[in-house]
């Protein structure tokens, strides 16, 4: 008997290990989507058609701020991770709610800016290079919000479960996934605000 | 006015076509009609739902890819036929069977079909059926994955299927070039249709990469290292890593070419600063390695069967491996010998040119690699080898062509010619069908548990190749004496036309080949008695998928194979296959049966099929209908049953019962 629960515990690590390396996996493949939106963008950045260029868009302190929020949930988020290997449940629900809050002032600061260049007439519409912004930045927000609804239904399930083996695995690729999108947002901020500013 | 809005652009125009069009929906809705008055009628709704639908079996999930994809093959042979038909008769004064807005449709659908429903389809169901046996593995890594990419690729396929008998389908060609395809040259929903079929069936089989990609890495049985997985499962890791790394950027560019027809973005328009060589560039860079997704795992299934039916082990298993590599790196770099004429340069065309050279080299490293497995072997003529003669013929000719065209200047004289149409087929038909074709008759009794009819297999073989020759060879031809791809209509002066004539009658002998492969099939199951397969083995093969019974239980595998060699099963035959045969059952977790794959499917089908039609509140409703039942599923930890001991000794002794002779 004992040989058996040994097996379908050995069953249930691999069962682990393998979810980890596909979601690995599944984070190549979308660091090859944003590649191809970045690769986009490179190309199309300099076709403003009489609108706006980066330079006169951007506001290089604005989009500082959002990274700052951003990078910040980051951290709180890998805060929860910790939390969850010292099985303290309370401690990572609180770190999780501020990832959460961090992830909407950032979403909500994303959606501002967007809205203001809306406003003042500079939307995907304008031109190939605003076309190419919006969708860069766009598809990184859309990611966010995923996360978000996915750590709004991660909040839930550990409120409710506690810290199962199933829960555990989940926020462990949660976090992966969080980590991923402050990583594409650096490229972001690098390539699309810096460069376009400087 | 409230009513209209809510269809959308959806109106009663919308089911208005031309007679040929109206034929081919009308039954094809029959034909989906009598199935499930049929299924009702019999009352195997609860069967089909229980045994196929839910399941979450790889085997049986690659049942249902083949079956889709053959569907598919009839839909695609019929545009085949009609192309063939409109070009041997449209000349001088007569116009043909076809209207041109018809043609373009038809030859749209043709390639889209062909590539996508049938190619795509038919090669994730030979690595569903074979590749975890193969691997000794129970089950792929992501049971409920693999399920969900399969209804996934289903939905795309009736999205596609739906543009006959509701709008139109796209126009622009097989690959959606802007700026044709953009709203202001193509307003309808043709090039909608086109792109939401192909983004869900494409996301689908991006899960389905990383899937199996995973099941290769982590599920090999004990002792397997890479150096010894058969060389199919290598295949099927240089194609998957392939989808992982392509199949985003054909994600990417569907997105945006969706954004520029429905908000109105600048990315491949001719204005507002859009660039529609960019997308030309994007979408070959997921389209040729596209191609080698295709024909890589179709290398793997010659390299299974010329040593099973050579009698000898694959000659140069290790230069196999290294060309498969070679193949996958080299893909990536080729991508802009599709438009050498778009003006990049000469150096830049130079060292696409010679890119495109030497990728050659590692195909014929494999062609080698085949020949040498026969030359001194005990070779066995039976059907899958009759493929496999054809194939070798058929692609070096066509191979030779390709790098013929891998020259700028001469793929300058010879682009978007009937030339460049007739390479890229029988690279295509002889490399990727033929090959899918003697991996469906090679594995077929592991499955099914009876042989097909060799002696109609084999006349099925000699139609298809030498109607092959007598369709494709007329358009080498052709293509040097100017005839361009996609002609609806040409001048009778030209002489062209006994060409097109010898090339239809071509295509008539492929078709005999097709129906019959279809009498093969039902003879066959007729004839079940005569064929059976008793021992597991009828070929006399080699490796893991054969140490099992024909059909094998579910879970494959009641002891987990242990491997010491390359020829896995070779190795076990001759010494007494005392692994498989001195240990207990072990009690295992499988996966249950879930209707959360079809259920999703169901949702991406509507979400796709209201984009498609501007019917935004139903677009909204699915895709939220979509992440509800996403949520609902990933939050569910109870989903594998224990598979006990007393359970896998039932079906062991059923199995032992069925194997006895009668």
């Amino acid at each position: 008997m004992s040989e058996v629960a040994l097996g379908i515990q050995e069953e249930e690590r691999e069962a682990d290990v393998k979810t980890t390396f596909g979601f690995w996996v599944y984070i190549m493949t979308d660091c090859v989507l944003f590649a191809s939106l970045f690769a986009t963008y490179a190309v199309l950045h300099r076709n403003t058609f009489g609108g706006p260029s980066s330079n006169e868009l951007f506001s290089l302190p604005y989009a500082l701020a959002e990274t700052l929020v951003l990078l910040t949930s980051s951290f709180t988020c890998g805060l929860a991770v910790l939390a969850a290997q010292r099985r303290n449940k309370n401690l990572v629900l609180a770190c999780f709610a501020i990832t959460a809050l961090l992830g909407l002032t950032f979403l909500g600061l994303e959606l501002h800016e967007f809205r203001d260049f809306v406003l003042q007439g500079d939307s995907w519409r304008r031109s190939g290079f605003l076309s190419s912004f919006f969708t860069l930045v766009g598809t990184h927000g859309l990611h966010i919000t995923s996360g978000l609804i996915w750590m709004a239904v991660m909040i839930a399930q550990i409120q409710r479960r506690g810290l199962t083996r199933g829960t555990l695995r989940r926020l462990n690729l949660l976090s992966m996934f969080w980590h991923f999108l402050d990583v594409v947002w650096i490229f972001i901020f690098t390539i699309v605000y810096l460069q376009g500013v400087l | 006015m409230i009513f209209a809005n809510l269809l959308g652009r959806l109106n009663l125009q919308a089911f208005q076509h031309p007679l040929i069009t109206e034929g081919a929906a009308v039954s094809m809705v029959v034909g989906a009609v009598a199935a499930l008055a049929l299924v009702t009628y019999f009352k195997k709704w609860p069967w089909l739902w229980r045994e196929w639908l839910t399941t979450t079996n790889h085997k049986k999930i690659g049942v249902m890819y083949i079956l889709v994809s053959a569907l598919m093959l009839l839909r695609g042979a019929a545009d085949a036929g009609m192309m063939r038909a409109q070009q041997a008769t449209s000349v001088g004064s007569h116009s043909g069977i076809l209207s041109p807005d018809t043609f373009q449709q038809v030859f749209s659908a043709h390639g889209t079909i062909m590539i996508f429903f049938v190619g795509m389809g038919f090669m994730f169901g030979l690595i569903n059926l074979v590749l975890p046996q193969q691997l000794g593995a129970r089950d792929v890594a992501f049971p409920f994955l693999n399920a969900t990419s399969f209804w996934l690729f289903t939905a795309g396929m009736v999205l596609i299927n739906m543009s006959l008998v509701v709008g139109d389908f796209s126009a622009a060609g097989w690959l959606a070039y802007p700026p044709l395809s953009e709203l202001q040259y193509s307003p309808g929903p043709g090039v909608d249709y086109w792109i939401w079929s192909l983004q869900i069936a494409g996301i689908g089989s991006l899960m389905s990469g990383i899937n199996f990609l995973v099941t290769i890495f982590r599920m090999r049985a004990p002792g397997m290292n890479l150096m010894k997985m058969p060389i199919f499962a290598w295949s099927v890791m240089g194609a998957m890593t392939l989808v992982a790394f392509a199949f985003p950027i054909l994600t990417a560019t569907l997105a945006l070419l969706a954004l520029d027809r429905t908000i109105g973005t600048h990315f491949f328009t001719a204005g507002g600063g859009g660039n529609a060589m960019m997308y030309v560039n994007l979408i070959w860079a997921w389209g040729h390695p596209e191609v080698y997704i295709l024909v890589l795992p179709a290398f793997g299934v010659f390299s299974e069967i010329v040593p099973t039916f050579s009698r000898k082990r694959l000659f140069g298993y290790t230069s196999m491996v290294w060309a498969i590599w070679a193949i996958v790196f080299l893909s990536f770099t080729v991508w802009l010998h599709h438009f050498f004429t778009m003006g990049a340069g000469a150096d830049v065309n130079a060292v696409f040119g010679i890119a495109t050279m030497l990728i050659a080299v590692p195909t014929g490293v494999k062609i080698f690699n085949w020949l040498f497995t026969m030359y001194q072997g005990r070779i066995h003529f039976a059907s899958p080898m009759y493929w496999f003669m054809g194939f070798v013929f058929l692609f070096t000719m066509g191979g030779v062509a390709g790098v013929l065209m891998a020259v700028p200047p001469i793929d300058f004289q010879v682009h978007n010619s009937l030339f460049l149409v007739a390479h890229f087929h029988t690279m295509i038909v002889s490399g990727v069908l033929f090959g899918y074709f003697a991996g469906l008759t090679y594995w077929f009794p592991k499955i099914f548990g009876f042989k097909l009819n060799e002696r109609l297999g084999k006349w099925a073989a000699l139609c298809w190749i030498f109607g092959f020759i007598l369709a494709f060879g007329p358009l080498y031809i052709l293509g040097l004496m100017g005839a361009t791809r996609r002609l609806d209509h040409y001048d009778a002066s030209l002489g062209w036309q006994p060409l097109f004539i010898v090339a239809a009658i071509g295509a008539v002998i492929i078709f005999i080949g097709v129906a019959l492969q279809i009498v093969q099939l039902i003879f066959s199951i007729m004839t079940r008695g005569w064929n059976r397969d008793l021992t597991g083995d009828p070929w006399n093969a080699r490796t893991l998928e054969w140490a099992t019974a024909s059909p094998p239980p579910p879970y494959n595998f009641a002891i987990q194979p242990v491997v010491h060699e390359r020829d896995a099963f070779w190795a076990m035959k001759h010494d007494d296959g005392k692994d498989m045969k001195q240990q207990k059952y072990q009690p295992f977790q499988e996966m249950k049966n879930t209707g959360a794959p079809i259920i999703l499917a169901g949702f991406a089908l509507t979400s796709g099929f209201a984009i498609v039609w501007h019917i935004w509140w139903l677009a909204a409703a699915a895709l939220l209908g979509l992440i509800t039942t996403l949520i609902v599923r990933l939050s569910n930890d109870d989903i594998e049953r224990m598979v006990t001991v007393e359970e896998i000794e039932k079906v062991e002794a059923e199995i032992a019962m069925r194997s006895r002779p009668a």
